[in-house]
C-alpha cells in the first residue's frame, strides 16, 4: 500500500496539539506542591473532568483501531464490549464500590486491599499491577510505532522516542492532573475528529438502511444468517451462529460479569481517575458521567468498521491485505486509517490523525500515572523506604515517571525482538486479572472474609485460570500458547469464547476458595477496623439533599435503562 | 484547582476551527477537496463547528470566572 502523505496544514494541527499538552503540563507544575497533588490531583477535580478522563484512559489507540476492526469482522455484536461489557460494571462501581474506595481515603486500589485484608494481598496486587502497566504501555508503544511506520513511513525509533518524550515531560511536570486534563482533550478530539468521518462514511454507503442491505452478503458469504452483522443478540443462541464464536451465557457471564467488573471496578488505571474527584459525590458520579458517552461510542468506533466491510464486500477494495499478502486476508486494523484517507482532505485528515495520536498518548499516560502511584505508595513507601518526608515521595513520583517510561521503551524494543515472550506475558497477566473481582466483591460485602482467604483465593483463581487454559483450545489453533498444553479437553469455537470461559472458571475458583479458606481461618480485622471498608459496617450515604441529577442511584438507573433501550433497538 | 480546563480546550479548538475554516475557504476551488468528501467542503463546515465549540468553552470559562470573582 501507498504511504499516506500529510500536508503542511496537517502537521500544523498535530504540532498545535503537542504544544498545548506541553503548555498545560507546564502551567500545572506550580500546583504540584505535595505528593497528594502529584498522585491524586489533590482530590480537587470536578466530576465532568474525571468522568471524561475515566472514559478516555481506557480508550487507547489500540482500542479505537481494534474496535473498528472487530466491527468489520463481527458486526454490531462488538457493541457488547460497551453495552454488556462496561455499562453495568460502571454503574455498580459508582453506586456500591466508590463509597469504599473514596471514603476509606485509600490512595490506590492495592492500598484498599491492605486496609481491608492484609499486606500480602496488597503486595501481590501492587507488584503484579506495576509490572503489567509497564508492559502494556510498552506493548502499545510498539504496536503504535509499527502502525505509524506502515501508514506514513515514519521511522520506528523516532515514533517511540518522540511520543515517550512528550508523555514524560507533561506527566513529570503536572502529574495525574496533567494526564487527566490531556485525557479530556483527547476525548473531545476523538469525538469531534471521528463524528464527521462517520457522517461522511454513512452518507457514502447510502445510509443505515443501505448499510444493513450491504451487510447481508457479508454474513451469508461466511455461512451465517443474513442479519448477523446488524443484530446484536439474535444470533447468540449458539457459538456456531455468529462470527465471534460465543454463546449468550459466555457473553453475559464471561464478558458482562467477570471480565467487565474485574476491569472497570478494580483496575487502578480507571479507578484512579475517580479517586481524584473533589468530593464523594463527584467520585460516585465519575463512572456514571463516563457511561453516557461510553454507550454511544459504538457509533463512533464500531460503525466505521461495519461500513468499511460493507463497502469492501460491494466491490470497493480500499482495504489492504495483511502484510500485502492476499493469502492472509484483509488487514482489518487498517479500516479506520483507510477511511480517514478516503473521506478526509488535508486539514480534516490532520484532525483525524491528531485524534489517533492523542488516544495513543493518553492511553500511555494513563498507564504511567497508575504505575508511578502504585510504585511510590504501595511498593517504595511500604517496602523500600517508609517514613520519609512528603517531598521525598513527590521526588520519587517524578523519578518513577522517568523510570516507568524508560522501562516501557525497553519493553517496546523487547516486543519488537520477541513477540512470543510478549504473548506469553500477556497471557499470564490475564490469568492474574481474571479472579480479582471475586476478592473485591467478598471483601466489600462479607465482613467474614479474611486476609488468608483473599490471598490464597486470588492465587487459586490465577492457577485455576492457567489450568483451564491448559485443557481448552479454540478450533483450528495449535496446542501450546493458545491452550491445551496439558490435554485437549474442551474445544471452543473461537479464542474469544475460550477467554470468556477461562475468566468464568478463574472467578468461580477464587470466589469458592476465598469463602472456604475464610471460614477456616480466624478473622484478622475487627468490625471496628473494617468500618468504612465493608458494606454492612459502613453508615449509608445520605444523598437526599442533592438534586435528582446528582444522586448516583437515580442517574445509575437512568443509565441502565438507556443501555437497555439501545440493546432492544439493535436486538 | 484554579486552573479551568475549559480555557485550554476553548483556545485549542477555536484555533483548530479557525485554521480549518480559512483552509477550507482558500482551497474550495481545488477539486480534490470537495470531490473527496462527497461534494461537501468538510474543512470549512466542520471547522465552523470546532470554532463554535471552542468559543462556547471559552464562554463557559469566562462565566465561571465572573461568578468566582463576584462572590
Amino acid at each position: 500500500m501507498q504511504p499516506i502523505h500529510l500536508a503542511g496544514v496537517d502537521y500544523a494541527i498535530l504540532f498545535i496539539y503537542f504544544a498545548f499538552i506541553l503548555v498545560v503540563g507546564w502551567i500545572l507544575k506550580r500546583y504540584m506542591k505535595g505528593s497528594a497533588d502529584f498522585f491524586l490531583s489533590g482530590r480537587s477535580i470536578p466530576a465532568w473532568v474525571t468522568g471524561l478522563a475515566f472514559l478516555s484512559a481506557n480508550l487507547g489507540a489500540q482500542e479505537v483501531i481494534g474496535m473498528a476492526a472487530s466491527g468489520a469482522q463481527y458486526g454490531i455484536m462488538t457493541s457488547h464490549f460497551y453495552w454488556v461489557g462496561a455499562i453495568p460494571a460502571m454503574v455498580f462501581l459508582a453506586i456500591f464500590m466508590m463509597p469504599f474506595y473514596y471514603g476509606s481515603k485509600a490512595r490506590s486500589v492495592p492500598e484498599y486491599l491492605k486496609m481491608r485484608f492484609d499486606e500480602k494481598t496488597r503486595g501481590f496486587n501492587a507488584i503484579s499491577f506495576a509490572v503489567m502497566t509497564v508492559f502494556s504501555s510498552g506493548i502499545s508503544m510498539h504496536v503504535f510505532a509499527l502502525l505509524l511506520g506502515k501508514l506514513m513511513n515514519w521511522d520506528y525509533n523516532v515514533c517511540i522516542i518522540v511520543s515517550a518524550a512528550i508523555v514524560l515531560v507533561y506527566i513529570f511536570l503536572g502529574g495525574l492532573t496533567s494526564a487527566i486534563y490531556n485525557e479530556v482533550l483527547q476525548f473531545f478530539l476523538i469525538v469531534l475528529g471521528f463524528a464527521p468521518l462517520v457522517f461522511l462514511a454513512l452518507k457514502g454507503v447510502g445510509g443505515w438502511g443501505a448499510l444493513k442491505e450491504k451487510l447481508i452478503p457479508v454474513a451469508t458469504s461466511q455461512g451465517f444468517a443474513p442479519g448477523t452483522w446488524t443484530d446484536s443478540w439474535q444470533h447468540l443462541g449458539s457459538p456456531t451462529d455468529n462470527p465471534m464464536g460465543v454463546g449468550w451465557f459466555g457473553m453475559v457471564a464471561g464478558l458482562g460479569f467477570v471480565l467487565s467488573f474485574g476491569y472497570w471496578c478494580t483496575d487502578f488505571l480507571v479507578v484512579q481517575r475517580a479517586m481524584a474527584a473533589k468530593s464523594m459525590s463527584a467520585a460516585r458520579r465519575t463512572p456514571l458521567i463516563a457511561a453516557v458517552p461510553k454507550m454511544l461510542f459504538p457509533a463512533l468506533v464500531i460503525l466505521p468498521g461495519m461500513i468499511g466491510i460493507a463497502m469492501y464486500q460491494a466491490g470497493d477494495h480500499f482495504l489492504p491485505f495483511l502484510d500485502n499478502d492476499p493469502a492472509k486476508g484483509i488487514d482489518y486494523n487498517m479500516t479506520i486509517p483507510m477511511l480517514l484517507v478516503k473521506y478526509f482532505p488535508a486539514g480534516m485528515l490532520g484532525v483525524g490523525f491528531t485524534a489517533l495520536m492523542a488516544s495513543f498518548m493518553s492511553g500511555m499516560a494513563g498507564n504511567v500515572t497508575a504505575f508511578n502511584t502504585v510504585w511510590t505508595y504501595d511498593i517504595y513507601q511500604s517496602y523500600i523506604a517508609p517514613g520519609k518526608s512528603d517531598s521525598h515521595y513527590l521526588w520519587m513520583g517524578r523519578a518513577a515517571t522517568v523510570g516507568g517510561i524508560v522501562l516501557s521503551i525497553g519493553t517496546a524494543y523487547w516486543a519488537s525482538q520477541s513477540g512470543n515472550i510478549m504473548n506469553l506475558l500477556q497471557l499470564v497477566f490475564s490469568f492474574v486479572n481474571a479472579p480479582l473481582f471475586a476478592t473485591f466483591l467478598l471483601g466489600m460485602f462479607w465482613r467474614r472474609a479474611t486476609g488468608h482467604g483473599a490471598f490464597f483465593g486470588l492465587l487459586g483463581g490465577t492457577i485455576g485460570a492457567a489450568l483451564f487454559h491448559g485443557i481448552s483450545l479454540a478450533v483450528g489453533a495449535a496446542p501450546g500458547i493458545k491452550g491445551a498444553w496439558i490435554a485437549k479437553e474442551y474445544l471452543f469455537r473461537s479464542n474469544m469464547g475460550q477467554n470468556f470461559w477461562i475468566a468464568i472458571v478463574a472467578w468461580t475458583t477464587c470466589f469458592v476458595l476465598t469463602i472456604l479458606i475464610s471460614l477456616m481461618t480466624r478473622r484478622n480485622k475487627t468490625d471496628e477496623q473494617l468500618k468504612g471498608l465493608v458494606y454492612s459496617l459502613t453508615p449509608k450515604l445520605e444523598t437526599g439533599h442533592e438534586p435528582w441529577y446528582k444522586r448516583p442511584v437515580t442517574i445509575g438507573i437512568l443509565v441502565l435503562a438507556a443501555a437497555m433501550v439501545l440493546n432492544i433497538i439493535f436486538w | 484547582m484554579n486552573f479551568d480546563l475549559r480555557l485550554p480546550i476553548g483556545i485549542m479548538f477555536s484555533l483548530l476551527g479557525a485554521i480549518l475554516v480559512v483552509f477550507g475557504l482558500v482551497t474550495r476551488g481545488g477539486d480534490m477537496y470537495a470531490a473527496h468528501s462527497l461534494g461537501i467542503n468538510i474543512n470549512f463546515w466542520w471547522g465552523l463547528v470546532l470554532l463554535v465549540f471552542g468559543i462556547l468553552m471559552l464562554l463557559g470559562a469566562a462565566l465561571a470566572r465572573n461568578k468566582r470573582n463576584g462572590k
